[in-house]
């Protein structure tokens, strides 16, 4: 097959590489790029732990084709670190021990984020609706939908 | 803190309640590696350009008898480097019975298992060469239901069982498929039915579970030009998979010296990934292609079809009871769907048996526990480990008994609960438990006794309760190490083999050393074990790595204490009984001026006044075996063995409100109170009991795996086996502690990680009763079940 030469940025990085028409974004990005946070738990879009953001909406990547996102933004967990620091959302979910394996927390902490861009100040059940996407196994989501909630501001979830 | 009854308070406890470090939420010492990316897991290792990649062929019968395989065409695929099955590796091996293969040999026992494997260049060309592999298979009528499995007249899965290997608390019944029959007798059951006012029978029925770590399964296997094997694995138990890759590749010549397991970050494991299932593939292929790494990574679908399965279980159980709710008498017979290969899953079997009277005081017992080889998946450890099982129609059933008794639930638990002293089932005595504190917390907590009423008419409320226990299930002689070593600021390296796998293993490891050498937990490194550089561990399972892995972890820190504690008194002519460690500091009690910093001396030692030194680098060892434990008993009543070390012990509550056309149960609230000994990290704990309980939710309101007729899952995927999402959580869950201490354990901690799970079903079930008068007798309890039972009953 022959391959196309696509750009886009990621994490503010402007990147040229060369795709298969069948390669997958997220092949693309762990395999050939060296982005390890997005992972893979299903590969057909069910756990959301591939979860990357292309221009400023979270995705699967495990169900995007890495030449859909030439001349796209795309953001993954690396990208949200400040100057090498944790960000003030990713140091409350580490004060809050909500994570306990963490596979998921990537993608979590990413929908975490465009959910609270879209409601700085959200209601338990925007925090729900929100991350409802994310499977996780270990933590119940509850420490996790507290944080959320206590980072928006309101202990217990906000009102409308 | 409440004192243990009987007076049994670990010493640690009563001297010393201003811990530092203990008993506080520390923040996770591997929380920022997560919550940045920089965790990784298996399938984030680089590997090089060498890397080779396998794609299993698999049966898709659930029993035939292999007539041929024609690796021709495969090995023809340009890319391909090697085709094998299992004439290269016809041995076998198992955990605690040794009745698995590598590959497939002459018969396939299950759909899905491994008949050979490509390895190849890049994952295509393995999974396209893969379909090229023939198969010529004879096909068998599958034995797919554990009563069918029990017939005479059944046939037999494993021929050859009276030949294979095993524990020797295990009791195959040759020319059948019970590969281990565990049977418990105390006190007389004549005498117990005869002194009861009522007998109550009833069946009641679990199906198979999948752990659902969102990681799956995956592991690297190096066999390198020295003959060296190193396999890198998702795992929770690397010393025991380097000793079974040993055992199982002897016949090529390897040696333990030789094994090397490497194990990264467990995106969830769950019991899932404890023993050996498919990692013993990267093991067996590494060997077939010397000097080039393989990468074995199981799909979704594998995940669900080939580790190991929550066993399903038909619980027939028979109590008698006097008219004042005394339990007079258990009679349980559990028929366990063990599926095709039980070198682990023997061992859930053994646990629930000698465990099936739950937390209760109950003179005359009867317990068949069997184990019964089916076509169906290998079952295994899953969180909970035989008794989220039993305790679901055992719960369910005492229920019932104390409604037609018409006794309070609740006061009925109250009366017949175990408490420290009591004779266990095998004979041994009950260790400190706050069973009863638990109970009442639990009890007040739910507002038991009051009724709730639904704004909502098509909406029906009720509540449930339930009790659970669990004792870690592990050899006698399971047991823990430690290394403990300084860095030239003071800082600490703990190096242990237990593996953290969400639980917060590293940080309470943290915790115990930094309270012992007066070291905070930020200047601790724990991290996950490479078996060449990290001390001996079993694996983590059985909830029993804060108790044994952390006894030898402050045993270690004592071993450090004592050599700086000599190392000052040497060099310095300090009293060595006045000094104790507090801040990084050795201190005096009787020179309050006097402080040494940890820093000072801890990697150089001591400079004395002609310039010579005194001490050196501090690097310290512990080890926990419980000497007290042992496996053999009488295998006709199991009477005489010691095989649990300690049960953990609580109470759970919950309210439901329950649409009654749809069946639909939304939880406002649930309740778990636990006695695990002293809280070592309340956050982490509370972390336990969250998301164990949204686990154990899930195998009653959704989880629900589908079998074919010809033994097929049908449903391999997160799209048809639905585990909880955000919106599936309780409004509210509720933790509460009871603290008494375990004599033998690390600052009086006893295990948890399992039990939050356990109580979870019978409390459902039992609060749809309350709601609706309805009692159900098979998990799942969904939404479409509670439909059309509701439908039924019109």
């Amino acid at each position: 097959m022959m391959k196309k030469s696509i750009s886009f940025q990621l994490n503010k990085e402007m990147r040229t590489i060369d795709v298969s028409p069948n390669e997958g974004l997220l092949e693309m990005l762990r395999d050939r790029i060296g982005v390890k946070s997005p992972k893979c738990g299903c590969d057909r879009g069910d756990c959301g732990t591939c979860t990357v953001v292309i221009d400023g909406k979270t995705v699967r990547s495990c169900l995007v084709l890495a030449i859909e996102v030439d001349g796209s933004e795309l953001t993954t967990l690396e990208g949200v670190m400040n100057q090498g620091q944790i960000n003030p959302l990713q140091q409350m979910f580490l004060d809050k021990n909500v994570f306990q394996c963490g596979f998921c927390a990537p993608g979590m902490i990413l929908s975490a984020t465009e959910l609270l861009e879209k409601h700085p100040h959200p209601t338990r059940e925007q925090v729900q609706e929100g991350l409802a996407g994310n499977l996780c196994r270990c933590t119940g989501y509850t420490p996790i939908i507290d944080a959320v909630l206590e980072h928006g501001g309101c202990k217990g979830g906000c009102r409308e | 803190m409440a004192a243990a009854k009987g007076g049994a308070v670990s010493d640690e406890l009563e001297k010393k309640i201003d811990f530092k470090v203990i008993g506080k939420s520390a923040v996770r010492v591997d929380g920022k590696a997560k919550i940045s990316g920089a965790a990784q897991y298996i399938n984030d290792l680089e590997f090089g350009p060498g890397l080779l990649f396998a794609e299993i062929v698999e049966s898709p019968h659930a029993y035939a008898r292999i007539k041929k395989i024609d690796t021709s065409k495969a090995e023809k695929v340009t890319g391909v480097v090697k085709v094998v099955s299992g004439k290269e590796f016809p041995f076998r091996f198992g955990l605690y019975m040794h009745d698995r293969y590598v590959f497939a040999q002459d018969h396939v026992r299950f759909v899905g298992e491994q008949v050979a494997a490509v390895i190849a260049r890049t994952p295509a060309i393995a999974k396209k060469a893969a379909r090229l592999v023939r198969v010529e298979y004879d096909v068998l009528e599958p034995v797919l239901d554990v009563e069918a499995a029990l017939q005479d007249d059944a046939p037999l899965i494993h021929p050859e069982l009276a030949k294979y290997q095993h524990v020797p608390w295990f009791f195959p019944k040759k020319n059948s498929n019970i590969a281990h029959f565990r049977k418990v007798r105390k006190g007389d059951m004549n005498d117990g039915f005869k002194s009861a006012d009522f007998i109550f029978e009833d069946t009641y029925t679990v199906p198979r579970y999948a752990h659902c770590s969102i990681e799956t399964h995956g592991a690297v296997g190096l066999f390198d030009h020295s003959r060296r094997l190193t396999v890198w694995a998702a795992s929770q138990s690397p010393h025991t998979q380097r000793h079974l890759f040993a055992e199982a590749l002897a016949p090529l010549g390897i040696t333990h010296k030789d094994v090397r397991v490497i194990a990264p970050f467990v995106g969830g494991g769950f019991g899932g990934k404890a023993g050996v299932s498919m990692e013993i593939l990267a093991a067996a292929l590494a060997t077939t292609v010397q000097g080039n790494p393989v990468k074995v990574m199981w799909s979704r679908a594998q995940e669900f079809y080939n580790t190991y399965q929550r066993q399903g279980v038909v619980a027939k159980m028979r109590v008698g009871v006097k008219k004042d709710g005394t339990i007079t008498a258990l009679e349980q017979k559990l028929h366990w769907d063990a599926g095709a290969y039980v070198e682990y899953g023997a061992n859930v079997v053994n646990a629930a048996g000698l465990s099936a009277t739950g937390p209760y005081r109950i003179p005359n017992v009867s317990i068949d526990s069997v184990c019964v080889y089916t076509n169906l998946p290998p079952g295994g450890p899953y969180r909970g480990f035989g008794y989220s099982e039993f305790i679901f129609g055992l719960e369910s059933h005492l229920n019932e008994i104390a409604k037609k008794l018409q006794l309070d639930p609740v006061e009925f638990r109250l009366k017949n609960a175990i408490a420290e002293g009591d004779t266990l089932n095998y004979g041994g005595k009950m260790n400190p438990s706050g069973l009863q504190e638990c109970i009442r917390k639990a009890a007040q907590e739910i507002e038991w006794g009051k009724k709730t009423v639904s704004s909502d008419p098509k909406k029906a409320t009720g509540k449930g309760f339930a009790l659970f226990w669990k004792a870690p299930a592990m050899p006698p002689n399971a047991s823990s190490t430690a290394f403990l070593k300084f860095n030239e600021d003071g800082s600490l390296n703990v190096l242990v083999s237990a593996m953290e796998i969400g639980q917060g293993f590293l940080t309470v490891m943290a915790q115990i050393a930094g309270e012992v050498l007066g070291i905070p937990v930020e200047k601790i490194r724990v991290e996950t074990p490479d078996t060449d550089r990290n001390p001996y561990e079993w694996q983590t399972v059985a909830s029993h790595i804060t108790w044994s892995t952390g006894n030898a972890v402050k045993k270690a820190a004592i071993d450090a204490r004592e050599q700086i504690f000599d190392t000052v008194s040497r060099a310095l002519g300090k009293d060595r009984d006045s000094l104790y460690l507090e801040d990084e500091s050795v201190k005096s009690k009787r020179e309050p001026a006097f402080g040494l910093k940890l820093r000072d001396f801890v990697i150089n030692g001591i400079m004395m006044k002609d310039g010579t030194w005194r001490g050196g680098p501090i690097v310290a060892r512990g080890m926990f075996m419980p000497e007290f434990a042992s496996a053999i008993s009488d295998p006709e009543t199991s009477q005489g063995g010691k095989p649990n070390v300690h049960y953990t012990v609580g109470a759970s509550a919950i309210e439901i409100e329950v649409d009654r056309e749809t069946g639909k149960v939304r939880i406002p609230k649930v309740v778990l109170a636990v006695d695990c000994g002293k809280v070592l990290n309340p956050d982490l704990l509370k972390g336990q009991v969250t998301g164990g309980m949204v686990q154990g939710l899930a195998t009653v309101l959704f989880e629900d795996m589908r079998f074919s007729d010809e033994g097929k899952l049908l449903n391999a995927n997160f799209t048809d086996y639905k585990i909880p999402t955000a919106m599936d959580v309780p409004d509210e869950i509720v933790s509460i502690f009871v603290e008494h201490a375990q004599p033998d354990g690390p600052f009086g901690a006893r295990g948890v990680g399992e039990h939050t799970m356990i109580p979870a079903a019978p409390i459902i079930a039992n609060a749809i009763e309350d709601a609706l008068g309805i009692r159900l007798k098979s998990m799942p309890i969904t939404a479409e079940r509670v439909a059309l039972a509701l439908l039924d009953r019109k």
